[in-house]
């Protein structure tokens, strides 16, 4: 036990003995909260918006307000051609584009129908298909409006069928995206930050050279072992604690379920990346090689984590992929946790897969450990 | 100049001896390009949806077959009373709850009118916002046939047509995020690792009494990262045109040629985080945690930059990679050549010549 005690002192000398490393560990990631949690929203707003508009009439310029007055749509062009305006398309400079074509008005009495031309930049598919909705959204609602203006019969003897929706939003009325996205990020800063370090430590001492030197000494194994990841997994639940503040003062981000239920999954999170970092360490010889593998399996992890893009909508064999990602878990569980207040029952199932997956990662780790060369 | 090349030649033996290391370097961008390209899809699709029908008649039955039939939604469930609703969602899996209330079909054919309750788990706001969407443009398109008898008024219908990506692919806007990402993370760590390896074992100094200059060392160190990161973005560029269909409408020369410039950009801003940090680990910290998550999240990667705060909007223009992925996405899918990209590739091209000087300055002959 005090061998174990005296590693995990000077453990933790050595990181805060490093001036250059404190804030890498600590000023960075919270700094990274606070600004990027607010980068992340797929809200699409500021619409660029141009138009040609070749009727030039009462109803093309009414139609154009309407527009105009809609709060996502904000930079409005007006383009005397065509081609000046898929110029400004090209450039990037319009991203929807609406053609009033000629007689455009006179047509509309005529026939009680006509068509506009919309091109909308799809390079972005998801916000392109928002967009889209949101032009129909306007022109429908203008086609409401100028049945009374144009109507000069009126045709009220039928009524017809309604079917009226209400959307209520659960546990975010107001959708907002940070609400969403701090508890998430905050995950994948104490995961960085815990994997690399731990990732890193152990291959250090061995390209350094003085790890022949700890195994020549009476340490065991395990003492080694748990003396190296503890420091780590403390800094992970303070990182953990600090976010979880920020969270709250800053982004006023709800806390609805059980705290300490919160930092129960936490700890034992913490032991999976632990595990992975070791297992990495174990296996490569350069601090080089084991970012390069530690990097690699952040960024799948991230991606596929359904922190930014919904796991519901990937293909199955990537559904069951995510199955093997820790990061996920620990995503759900704080989402669940914090926002809906999903009790031990709920998160059952993550809390049971992340300890199966805490379990063999550090045996994995432990059994791959070879203290003599 | 003889010495010079001598030198380079060591620097790619020593790359080369080093079989993981390389595997890594080349089997990571194929596997994560894969992935990401098969895997990675912001469109909404099988969402789980629940329905309470205090109802259940002919009407509520066929607006649920209606939406099950739709490729968004799976209905997972029927419950019964209105607590259930919160239950479901605290398990996490069931996204929306559908509550048609009572007497729906008589209150539609009596009043003309009848009412469904659209409750959503909105912790995922942008899930939430497009399933109360889809359903009811479900339910629009049922109300018209339910009045297609009566005569039609005043209609203007827009005819919409998806420029440069008309199926709306989310391929085409990951292929070129996941290439930047890769390109700028491997290139910087790369050479931020191997300039600080060469400090923190001590052989650095054997490297500045040697007669190479210290502007060679750098040269040279950089020069085998170049050609690895141009292999990596040919391969990347094929797999995107071969296997995920890209197509690329611009000049396949230009695509080269600011492929090149990006690299370098990301090379020099490996130098400049190598002066800057005294160990690997340092040097590494940096790349990922500095570069790691600004890429992905400020570049115009995943989410719109138009979207965000005013501030952050600026910060977005010191990316690299912002301007990157726009020159990409200019090329392959809009099919514009330099006239409209010159902005992006000046800026680019400030950017490295600013790091560049910066390292110079702050690179020191002596060590401490």
């Amino acid at each position: 036990m005090k061998t174990i005690l005296y590693i995990i002192q000077k453990e933790f000398k050595q990181i805060f003995r490093n001036k250059g490393m404190l804030p890498i560990i600590f000023v960075l990631p919270i700094f990274q909260l606070v600004i990027l949690s607010n980068a992340a929203t797929f809200e699409v707003k500021n619409i660029k918006f141009g138009y040609i508009d070749n009727d030039h009439t009462a109803t093309s310029r009414a139609l154009i307000e309407k527009f105009n007055a809609s709060t996502y749509f904000n930079v409005l062009t007006d383009f005397p051609s065509e081609v000046l305006a898929s110029a400004a398309m090209l450039k990037g400079e319009v991203d929807v584009l609406l053609e009033i074509p000629h007689y455009f008005e006179r047509d509309l009495q005529k026939e009680k129908q006509n068509s506009l031309g919309v091109t909308i930049n799809a390079i972005d598919g998801a916000a392109a298909g928002v967009e889209n909705v949101y032009v129909t959204q306007i022109v429908q609602r203008f086609n409401q409006s100028i049945k009374v203006d144009l109507l000069q019969v009126s045709d009220k003897q039928i009524q017809p069928i309604a079917i009226e929706t209400i959307p209520l939003f659960w546990y975010n009325k107001t959708l907002n995206y940070k609400t969403f996205m701090v508890p998430g990020i905050l995950v994948l800063l104490v995961t960085m930050i815990t994997l690399f370090l731990s990732g890193m430590n152990i291959v250090r001492e061995k390209e350094i050279g003085t790890l022949e030197q700890i195994n020549v000494t009476p340490i065991k194994k395990s003492q080694f072992i748990i003396g190296k990841l503890f420091p780590f997994w403390v800094i992970g639940m303070g990182l953990l604690t600090v976010g979880l503040i920020l969270a709250k003062v800053i982004f006023n981000i709800p806390m609805i379920g059980s705290l300490p239920l919160l930092y129960l999954y936490t700890s034992i999170y913490i032991l999976v990346i632990l595990g992975i970092g070791l297992f990495i360490s174990n296996f490569t010889d350069t601090q080089q090689q084991a970012m390069f593998i530690a990097w690699f399996f952040t960024v799948i992890f991230i991606l596929m984590s359904g922190l930014f893009t919904p796991i519901e909508s990937m293909p199955k064999w990537a559904q069951t992929l995510t199955e093997f990602n820790p990061i996920r878990y620990f995503v759900e569980v704080m989402r669940m946790v914090m926002l809906k207040g999903s009790g031990f029952k709920d998160i059952l199932p993550q809390l049971l897969k992340t300890a199966i997956y805490a379990f063999v990662m550090n045996a994995l780790a432990v059994w791959s450990y070879k203290k003599t060369n | 100049m003889k010495r010079f090349i001598g030198f380079i030649k060591k620097e790619f033996y020593h790359i080369f001896r080093d079989k993981r290391s390389l595997f890594i370097l080349f089997g990571m961008p194929i596997a994560q390009i894969m992935l990401f390209g098969f895997a990675i899809t912001n469109e909404i699709n099988n969402v789980e949806i629940a329905v309470l029908d205090h109802s259940k008649d002919a009407t509520t039955t066929e607006i649920i077959n209606k939406i099950s039939a739709s490729k968004y939604f799976s209905i997972s469930q029927f419950i019964n009373k209105e607590s259930d609703i919160e239950t479901i969602f605290k398990k996490g899996k069931v996204k929306a709850v559908l509550n048609f209330e009572k007497g729906f079909s008589k209150n539609l054919i009596k009043d003309h009118k009848a009412t469904i309750q659209i409750i959503t788990d909105a912790t995922d706001p942008n899930t939430a916002n497009t399933v109360s969407n889809y359903v009811n443009a479900i339910l629009q398109q049922y109300q018209k046939e339910l009045n297609k008898d009566i005569a039609i008024t005043y209609q203007i219908v827009p005819q919409t047509r998806m420029v440069y990506n008309p199926e709306l692919k989310s391929v085409y806007m990951f292929v070129p995020g996941v290439m930047t990402i890769i390109l700028m993370l491997v290139s910087a760590m790369m050479t931020s690792i191997s300039i600080t390896r060469e400090k923190e074992l001590g052989t650095m100094e054997i490297l500045l009494v040697s007669p190479i200059k210290p502007i060679q060392v750098i040269i040279g160190k950089v020069f085998p990262y170049i050609f690895l990161s141009i292999i990596n973005a040919t391969v990347i560029v094929l797999l995107s045109i071969f296997i995920f269909k890209m197509p690329v409408q611009g000049s396949l020369f230009l695509l080269g040629f600011e492929s090149v410039l990006f690299i370098i950009t990301a090379l020099a801003l490996g130098i400049l985080i190598s002066t800057i940090s005294a160990t690997q680990q340092t040097a590494m910290m940096i790349s990922l945690m500095g570069l790691m998550l600004p890429v992905i999240l400020l570049s115009g990667f995943i989410f719109p930059i138009s979207s965000m705060p005013l501030p952050l909007q600026i910060i977005s223009n010191i990316i690299p990679a912002k301007w990157f992925i726009i020159i990409i996405k200019g090329i392959m899918l809009k099919g514009v050549g330099l006239q409209y990209l010159w902005k992006e590739t000046l800026i680019l091209i400030g950017m490295t010549i600013f790091y560049i000087g910066l390292s110079v300055k702050k690179y020191k002959i002596r060590l401490e």
